[in-house]
């Protein structure tokens, strides 16, 4: 029997009405009883159909089956409405079938749920229940609320349909997808037109350490979009205020930031704090020329060329620069003692700390003193003193062993001359 | 079978010999230094061997991390145990702790910080508390805590 | 009398001194073109000597235990004075050693010694060789660094494959169902007492029986001096031969000298039992032949599990090889012909599987 069904013709396998003989009849009863037992779940007559039609109205089971809410025992109705047990009343508006859902009115459709903390509790007691509200608050929310169907709604960070928890590495908004799914459109130059703000932020996070923490070496507690801009209150954490952000993480750093005269200095010229040196989105690792009055130098973006600014700057660069070439020189010596079969393990474990020592030093450049920068760098320069000294001593074990092999490559050599003649001797 | 005296044997010929005495001194000296000589040189490394070095204590499962006197409270000491640092604090009640100084996020070495007392690493700010539980930041291991003896003047630290 | 004599005199008159050593001054080596070929043997019990010498010093310092084995060995190599050299010297040696063991007994196979009535001297010489296998093996794991550990892993997995015994055999090598500081253990008892009471026997019978049937000449080298008697020559072992030998010895010295010097063995890193397994882990060379064998062996071969099938190969090819002088086809001239080209086969076969496995990723 043929339908039409949104256009497009269907064939039904199964039509009321029809005439059989009882016992297929009885049978046809039978395993309709047995297929909710079998399943486990409430018949579904929209995948039916939905998964044989095209897109963008297909559905398979298996997709639908993948999805948290499926996995939980919703059904199409629960959002869509109408009664997927019968094939009459599937998409009948008198049992409540909405159809194809509205932009503007997703939010509220999944807030009926999402923001009711006694019936989200039936599910997962743990999940949180303000998104709607914060939603509200944010970039998107605002501008869907004044019209605006262009903005990210539920489904578009979420998908619709193929909706798994955040901790599924194959949901669009675990963390380690979530950069992509905000670059659907914030990335798309065309589709921003209207709003006049860059669409170069993800491609500047891609080249960034946080991105390479998360993606390259899997440390899920690096940063990426929602952890600076916030879910579902998305918005720019502002000028002022980015700074915190940055703080959460890297505090030591922002404790000596806020010590130092850059404070004042950036907050009444209207700077954006740590950005100001480390960019927003394209957060490279920090060269230390970046304190210094050479090439890469962001110091003389602002300082003129003599005042107390640039010569603190030269002086920290100076101590930086200075650990740096004494680990390079132990790390030379090591290795040219290591090759020639010497054991220096020890001492290039040792050399870890004035690599830490470093890493420190590097921390204490936010406090912007050349006293503090030099205090770590000297903690550094007693462990490469004594790395370096493990590595002349090496060679010159190697050098004294070398000698040994000389001496008694002789005494044999010569043994070997006596031994020969005296074979020569005794036998003519 | 061939008989004995038809095989050329090669033996001592027995005949004095003809070579110049200056040349035997030669050959004497060549052979019987040479021989004294390596003998030496072979018995020379084995003696020296032989003698234990000073240090005994391989340093794997227990070590002198530092003397009574030497930590005042509230401050703590960095020491090598194994092929790793480790950390030997004294609380300000004057109570002693040990434990590895490797961070369990990615191996930097943690310190002891007087003012928050607590331990902390320079890295990535990892915090832990006095026992090695880890607290905040990053790390997601507490740090492996050691056994604490004092023996007369020596605080020793063995593993647990 | 002088002062050698005297004590000759003293012993004589307390151990029959002079019968004792009258066998040794009338023993003489046959001297021929190919007579070189006759210092391996002595080049390799040599460095036994020295193994057993550096092996002893070692154990002052050594600790079997797998939680201070590996820094133990490294106490040698940079504490102890002059703990470097022997232990490199040990290590090299070890090498050679197999080397040399490996030299002697294709020489005696192609140089045919092992005919009648020299049979038990091959035997034993060819069980001597498995135990040398055996004493680098076990002597490889002791310093318990990463690559000892999964070589062992690997190889005691091996053992497990031979059907029916495999896994006993497995569990008896490890100490237990997986490489532990049992294994260390077990591998240090049979390293130091067990593998060297077994030797000391073995190379005991082994040159008893070359003492008692001489050094064998080559079959041609024979026939050519059974034609021309006056060609054939003998050279007294003492004092000519043994010096000469001395010469070879102290050649191997210079360059175990050299070696232990400028290429010291390494130490690698401390094993560690929960890290994976590092990538392109292969056993140490002399087992590289059979290790590359294996991996070529497809995973099935009709029905059979391809890695058994190895492992009998090998095994059945060590057994043929120490009863070989048993099986040799006896027709008239051409008989061992046979054993010829198999020991071709077998060298060349080894050697190529080595290079092989060694440049193989």
């Amino acid at each position: 029997m043929k339908r039409t069904l949104m256009g497009s013709t269907v064939r039904l396998n199964w039509t009321p009405g029809m005439q059989h003989t009882f016992p297929v009849r009885l049978a046809s009863l039978f395993f309709l009883l047995l297929v909710p037992v079998a399943l486990g779940q409430t018949r579904n007559t929209c995948l039916d159909c939905h998964s044989a039609l095209d897109d963008p109205l297909k559905l398979t089971a298996e997709e639908f089956a993948a999805n948290i809410h499926a996995q939980k025992g919703l059904t199409c109705a629960s959002c869509h409405g109408g009664d997927p047990t019968s094939d009459d009343n599937a998409m009948n508006p008198k049992a409540g079938f909405r159809g194809h859902i509205d932009r503007k009115q997703i939010p509220e459709l999944c807030g009926k749920c999402h923001s009711d903390a006694a019936y989200i509790r039936q599910y997962n007691p743990s999940l949180r229940t303000d998104q709607l509200s914060q939603y509200r608050t944010s970039v998107h929310g605002k501008k869907l609320a004044a019209g605006d169907a262009h903005v990210a709604v539920c489904t578009d960070c979420h998908s619709v349909h193929n909706i798994r928890p955040a901790s599924d590495v194959r949901s669009s908004v675990n963390p380690l997808n979530i950069a992509t799914t905000c670059s659907h459109c914030h990335a798309d130059a065309n589709y921003m037109k209207a709003y006049g703000i860059p669409t170069v932020q993800f491609a500047d996070y891609s080249k960034s350490v946080h991105h390479e923490a998360m993606a390259v070496r899997g440390d899920l507690s690096a940063p990426t979009c929602t952890t600076c801009h916030g879910n579902h209150g998305a918005a720019p954490p502002g000028v002022a205020t980015v700074k915190n952000v940055c703080s959460t993480c890297h505090v030591y750093q922002s404790q000596l930031f806020e010590q130092s005269p850059h404070k004042a200095a950036f907050e009444s010229a209207g700077l954006p704090g740590c950005v100001t040196c480390h960019s927003n989105h394209a957060i490279m690792h920090p060269n230390d020329q970046m304190v210094s009055t050479e090439e890469h130098s962001i110091c003389t973006t602002c300082h003129i060329e003599g005042d107390a600014g640039l010569v603190a700057a030269t002086g920290i660069h100076d101590h930086l620069r200075d650990l740096e070439l004494r680990i390079t020189r132990s790390k030379q010596i090591l290795d040219r003692a290591a090759e020639s079969g010497m054991e220096v393990g020890q001492a290039q474990l040792d050399l870890i700390q004035a690599a830490d020592a470093l890493t420190k030093a590097r921390v204490a450049v936010h406090g912007f003193r050349p006293d503090k920068v030099a205090q770590e760098v000297a903690a550094g320069q007693a462990v490469t003193a004594k790395t370096y000294k493990a590595g002349t001593e090496a060679l010159r074990e190697r050098n004294y062993r070398r000698l040994g092999l000389s001496i008694s490559l002789l005494v044999i050599g010569a043994t070997l001359i006596g031994l020969r003649l005296w074979i020569r001797e005794i036998e003519n | 079978m061939p008989t004995e005296q038809a095989v050329r044997v090669t033996e001592p010929t027995g005949k004095k010999s003809i070579i110049p005495s200056s040349r035997r001194t030669v050959l004497k000296t060549f052979l019987g230094g040479g021989i004294v000589a390596s003998l030496g040189s072979f018995l020379y490394p084995v003696l020296r061997y032989l003698v234990p070095p000073a240090e005994t204590n391989l340093g794997v499962d227990s070590v002198v991390a530092a003397t009574v006197n030497e930590l005042r409270p509230n401050s703590a000491k960095i020491f090598r145990f194994g092929s790793r640092p480790a950390l030997l604090i004294r609380t300000a009640e004057g109570e002693y702790q040990a434990m590895s100084a490797t961070c369990t996020h990615l191996s930097c070495t943690v310190q002891y910080r007087k003012d928050t007392q607590q331990i902390w690493c320079a890295c990535h700010n990892g915090i832990y508390d006095l026992n090695g539980k880890n607290l905040s930041g990053p790390p997601p291991r507490p740090l492996e805590k050691y056994q604490v003896h004092i023996q007369g003047d020596e605080i020793q630290v063995m593993r647990a | 009398m002088s002062p050698v004599a005297r004590v000759q005199s003293w012993l004589d008159e307390r151990f029959g001194w002079a019968e004792l050593i009258a066998p040794l001054k009338h023993k003489t080596v046959p001297h021929h073109k190919l007579s070189y070929w006759y210092f391996l043997g002595g080049i390799t019990l040599f460095l036994f000597v020295i193994q057993v010498t550096t092996g002893i010093l070692l154990l002052l310092y050594y600790r079997p235990s797998a939680n201070e084995a590996f820094e133990s060995v490294q106490y040698i190599s940079t504490q102890v004075r002059f703990g470097w050299l022997v232990r490199s010297i040990h290590s090299w040696s070890a090498n050679l050693m197999i080397f040399t063991a490996f030299a002697h007994m294709f020489s005696v196979l192609f140089l045919r010694a092992y005919r009648k009535p020299r049979e038990l001297t091959w035997l034993s010489g060819a069980l001597l060789l498995f135990l040398a296998l055996g004493f680098g093996f076990s002597g490889y794991l002791l310093p318990w660094n990463t690559l000892a550990f999964f070589a062992t892993k690997v190889g005691t997995e091996v053992a497990g494959q031979v059907p029916v015994i495999g896994p006993w055999v497995m569990m008896f090598l490890r100490g237990g169902p997986d490489v532990t500081g049992a294994t260390l253990t077990r591998f240090f008892g049979f390293h130091v007492a067990v593998l060297p009471g077994i030797t000391t026997v073995l190379l005991g019978l082994h040159l008893a029986l070359v003492q008692r049937f001489g050094i064998s000449v080559p079959p041609r080298v024979e026939n050519q001096w059974e034609c021309r008697l006056n060609e054939r020559q003998e050279m007294k072992f003492f004092p000519n031969f043994l010096l000469r030998e001395l010469m070879a010895w102290y050649t191997a010295l210079a360059a175990l000298a050299v070696l232990a010097a400028l290429f010291p063995w390494g130490l690698g890193t401390k094993a560690d039992p929960f890290a994976p397994a590092p990538a392109g882990i292969k056993p140490e060379w002399y087992f590289l032949f059979a290790f590359q064998t294996l991996k070529l062996i497809p995973a099935k071969v009709l029905s059979i599990d391809g890695e058994v099938l190895g492992v009998l190969a090998f095994g059945a090819a060590g057994a043929l090889w120490l009863i070989l002088p048993l099986v040799e086809p006896k027709r008239r001239a051409g008989g061992y012909r046979a054993v010829m080209a198999f020991g071709i086969v077998a060298v060349t076969y080894i050697a190529s599987m080595t290079v092989y496995g060694y440049l193989a990723k």
